[in-house]
């Protein structure tokens, strides 16, 4: 088994002046390396877990272990250098004036003496591919480019977890494929660990594995493979399901034999076109 | 109400240094009753467009046509509220919009700029309310005390409520889960179809685009790439991929498909009922070169 | 509606005056404010628009920005200029037509007083025209750190405003859209009788307050989790570097002083 990051046991969470409670007795673990998507339509807790997780709300009740560490006021500030987040609004995180001093923000914070921030901010917007644009003010920028400023300043910290919160939602297609490209190279060449928050069941599909919240509490939890099987169950919660398993749960409807729910379309036309021309 | 674009040409800030041009010799036909997307990638002169149709911009070269108005660059256009009212545009985000102490008095705002009464008005706000799928009980809440989603059918109400012969959403479902984009998304297309309502849906997504248009126009850079009905557009969907535009899901999956058994199946098939035809069709027959 | 600011406006360049470092440059406009009442005859005058002229050649800044610069102010200076020289009564009569009197010392007082304003605006204007406001923000920043020993919130007003900088092209777009929007709902922001358009003001500025509430509250939480807490223990990446031209530029003003006070009268 892998080493578990994160241990969440029995949290729950309501915010003021409010009757329900926005997470009811959620218990999880975030392992190693993993690259973990919690999935949920609007309201259901998740964006609220995600605030948890990098302490910018304590839970009424329940523990969280992060890292080693136990989230608490004291622990606070440790454990926002080990777990980084991206939220929603790419306009709303961009602190700095240019694309360096924004990267630099975090850096500053944490007092990082100024040779090491030098050439900790270069190698952060490397990684994203934004070098080009150091000296870039963030209205000339777009979209997908400003979320990727906010993934660099977050690895520039070196954490071992980043946390993205919706981070593709409000960008374009294009811009939402270059987050995530982005993210994907940092898990494969960095080993990152990535909590991915976000309503997007096509994002949902390229993690290892899925969290789906209901209501505030965890309704489901597995690969995606697994995840996907529930379909229907899927939309009656406001989710989607990704198109590769609506067309196999189609074909297998008009009496196509297909095995298993496939999670990307090349699988599927290939073992179409396999079991097609054995026969 | 008709509208139509003929050799329109628009640049940002002229005579400036920072003058931009942002769409050129564009030229679109919205008969009345059609429902028409517009795609494209930011920046490709979408937006551009949309402020086009009821005159928030003038053209810098060509002409606009809406009803029986024409907007060139040259004279001063008098009275663009008589457009404005017939021309209802749904801005991106248009929760970002609402001001008012009420949800009914938000919904009245445009009415009433309009001219309506105020017991017009209100009766437009019940109506509207519910063409958006919320309760009546909503009209007396605060509109910032409702829900995002909420929120953002208030503001789709506010337009609907001036009545418009012709609709423009702009990216409508931007942000919303993927229930809350389905329902918005059928509630326009019920409108459309029930009134024949004049709607225009600028979207990048594909999918909206080929489930719910009669016709799709691609901007490329300022230009009009291809206009046709969704199945013209996607029979040869190789010239979209290759300028980084996404096509349908379903259309995807049959090039693949195609590609994989190097065969064509009967149609281009825009749903997904359509393709499992041809699919299961194909497999059956086992023809194949 | 940016291409119209003249405030704040920089252009970049690679100037001499750009490359100084911005404590210098205030310094050197804080110095040369008070200097320039020094000034009281032709000569001394003479002097100061000399060394503005210098301090214009060495900004490479094209003139027509910063006569661009002087319009707003002209109408200002020409009502001092005819203040002083149809109120003054003193020196030899120069001129006279009918009750107006023109005497010699109410020429001059105009003259120099107006020339005074020219060279204050002129400066002032180098200073932004070839420093960017988040290095103004800097400079003042580093300047004012003594002050911290009072008290005085150094820190957070050097980041107030640096965010403010940040964050006034977005607010500009965003009162763009909304005003867009509301113009499509039937707001007409441009023509109409005032009361009309004052009223119109409401459905632009409650949005762009209610949104840019939220915006800083969405930034408090980005900032926060980015370990933001307060200026203490935290270090700079922007760096100010004091050159030798900085320090030159200070001992040569100090010249110009000391030739001032000998040739004023």
């Amino acid at each position: 088994m892998q080493k578990a990051l994160v241990n969440i046991s029995k949290i729950s969470f309501k915010y003021d002046g409010q009757e329900s409670y926005a997470l009811k007795d959620v218990s999880l673990q975030i392992f190693e390396g993993e690259w973990l998507a919690i999935v949920g339509h609007n309201g259901s807790g998740k964006s609220t877990l995600a605030k948890i997780l990098n302490g910018l709300q304590f839970p009424e009740s329940g523990t969280i272990d992060i890292c080693g560490m136990d989230l608490s006021e004291e622990t606070v500030w440790d454990i926002r250098k080990s777990i980084g987040m991206v939220f929603q609004n790419p306009d709303n995180q961009f602190v700095g004036t240019t694309v360096k001093d924004d990267v630099a923000f975090g850096l500053e914070n944490n007092g990082v003496q100024r040779d090491d921030m030098v050439e900790r901010v270069e190698s952060s917007l490397r990684k994203v591919k934004m070098e080009p644009f150091l000296d870039q003010e963030p209205h000339h920028l777009s979209g997908g480019q400003k979320q990727r400023v906010a993934i660099a300043g977050v690895i520039a910290l070196r954490p071992e977890i980043i946390v993205l919160d919706e981070a593709t939602s409000m960008l374009d297609p294009r811009g939402r494929e270059e987050v995530l490209e982005t993210i994907r190279e940092l898990k494969n060449d960095h080993s990152m660990t990535v909590i991915s928050i976000t309503h997007d069941l096509e994002e949902a599909a390229k993690a290892d594995r899925i969290i789906v919240m209901n209501k505030g509490e965890l309704y489901r939890e597995g690969s995606p493979e697994e995840i996907f099987q529930m379909d229907e169950e899927l939309i009656q919660l406001g989710l989607d399901v990704p198109f590769p398993i609506k067309i196999s749960k189609a074909l297998k409807d008009k009496g196509i034999p297909i095995s298993k729910h496939y999670l990307t379309e090349e699988e599927l036309v290939t073992q179409l076109w396999i079991s097609h021309s054995s026969k | 109400m008709d509208i139509s674009l003929q050799q329109v040409e628009y640049r940002y800030q002229i005579g400036t240094p920072f003058e931009r041009l942002a769409i050129t010799e564009v030229s679109i036909d919205i008969p009345s009753g059609t429902y028409l997307a517009i795609i494209g990638h930011t920046g490709s002169g979408k937006s551009t467009i949309l402020q086009h149709l009821n005159a928030l911009l003038k053209p810098t070269k060509g002409k606009v046509v809406i009803g029986n108005r024409e907007i060139t660059s040259g004279e001063k256009q008098k009275n663009l509220k008589e457009i404005r009212q017939k021309v209802g545009i749904v801005f991106q985000f248009p929760e970002h919009q609402l001001f008012e102490e009420t949800v009914e008095k938000d919904i009245c705002f445009g009415p009433m700029n309009f001219g309506v009464s105020e017991t017009e008005a209100r009766a437009r706000a019940r109506k509207a309310i519910k063409q958006v799928g919320l309760s009546e009980e909503i009209l007396a809440k605060s509109p910032f005390d409702l829900s995002g989603g909420q929120m953002r059918r208030v503001a789709i109400a506010g337009v609907l409520a001036m009545e418009p012969d012709v609709i423009v959403l702009d990216e409508p479902t931007a942000g919303l889960d993927p229930r809350g984009r389905k329902e918005i998304m059928e509630m326009f297309y019920k409108l459309h179809k029930e009134r024949n309502l004049s709607t225009v849906l600028v979207t990048h997504s594909m999918e909206d685009a080929s489930l719910y248009a009669d016709e799709i126009v691609i901007m490329h850079k300022g230009e009009v790439y291809k206009r046709g009905e969704p199945r013209e557009i996607f029979q040869s969907p190789e010239g979209l991929l290759e300028l980084g535009l996404d096509v349908p899901e379903v259309v995807r999956f049959q090039h693949k498909l195609e590609g994989t058994f190097n065969t064509k199946l009967d149609k281009t098939c825009i749903t997904l009922e359509e393709l499992t035809e041809a699919v299961s069709g194909l497999l059956r027959r086992g023809e194949l070169v | 509606m940016m291409d119209k600011m003249i405030i704040g406006r920089y252009i970049p360049s690679n100037s001499v005056l750009h490359s100084m470092d911005p404590r210098s440059k205030l310094i050197l406009i804080f110095l040369f404010v008070c200097i320039v009442f020094l000034a009281n005859n032709a000569i001394t005058y003479g002097v100061l628009v000399i060394y503005t002229l210098l301090m214009i050649s060495l900004s490479k800044v094209p003139a027509k920005y910063l006569i661009g610069g002087l319009k707003p102010v002209i109408w200002l200076v020409l009502f001092t200029l005819f203040l002083h020289i149809f109120l003054t009564k003193e020196g030899t009569l120069l001129f006279e037509y009918g009750w107006i009197k023109i005497y010699e010392e109410g020429l001059r007082q105009g003259v120099f007083i107006s020339l005074r304003f020219f060279l204050l605006i002129l400066m002032t204007s180098l200073l932004t025209l070839t420093t960017t406001p988040i290095e103004i923000t800097d400079g003042l920043e580093t300047l004012l750190n003594p002050l911290k020993k009072f008290k005085f919130p150094v820190h957070e007003l050097a980041l107030m405003m640096s965010i403010s900088l940040r964050f006034i092209p977005t607010l500009m777009q965003e009162t763009e859209k909304i005003m867009k929007a509301q113009t499509a709902r039937g707001v007409d922001f441009t023509s109409g009788p005032l009361k009309d358009r004052v009223k119109s003001i409401v459905p632009l500025l409650i949005p762009l307050f209610i949104s840019s509430f939220k915006r800083a509250e969405e930034l408090a939480i980005a900032m926060e989790a980015r370990g933001y807490r307060g200026g203490e223990g935290r270090t700079k990446y922007r760096q100010l570097k004091w050159g030798m031209m900085d320090s030159g530029m200070l001992v040569f003003l100090g010249v110009v002083t000391i030739i001032l006070t000998l040739l004023r009268t």
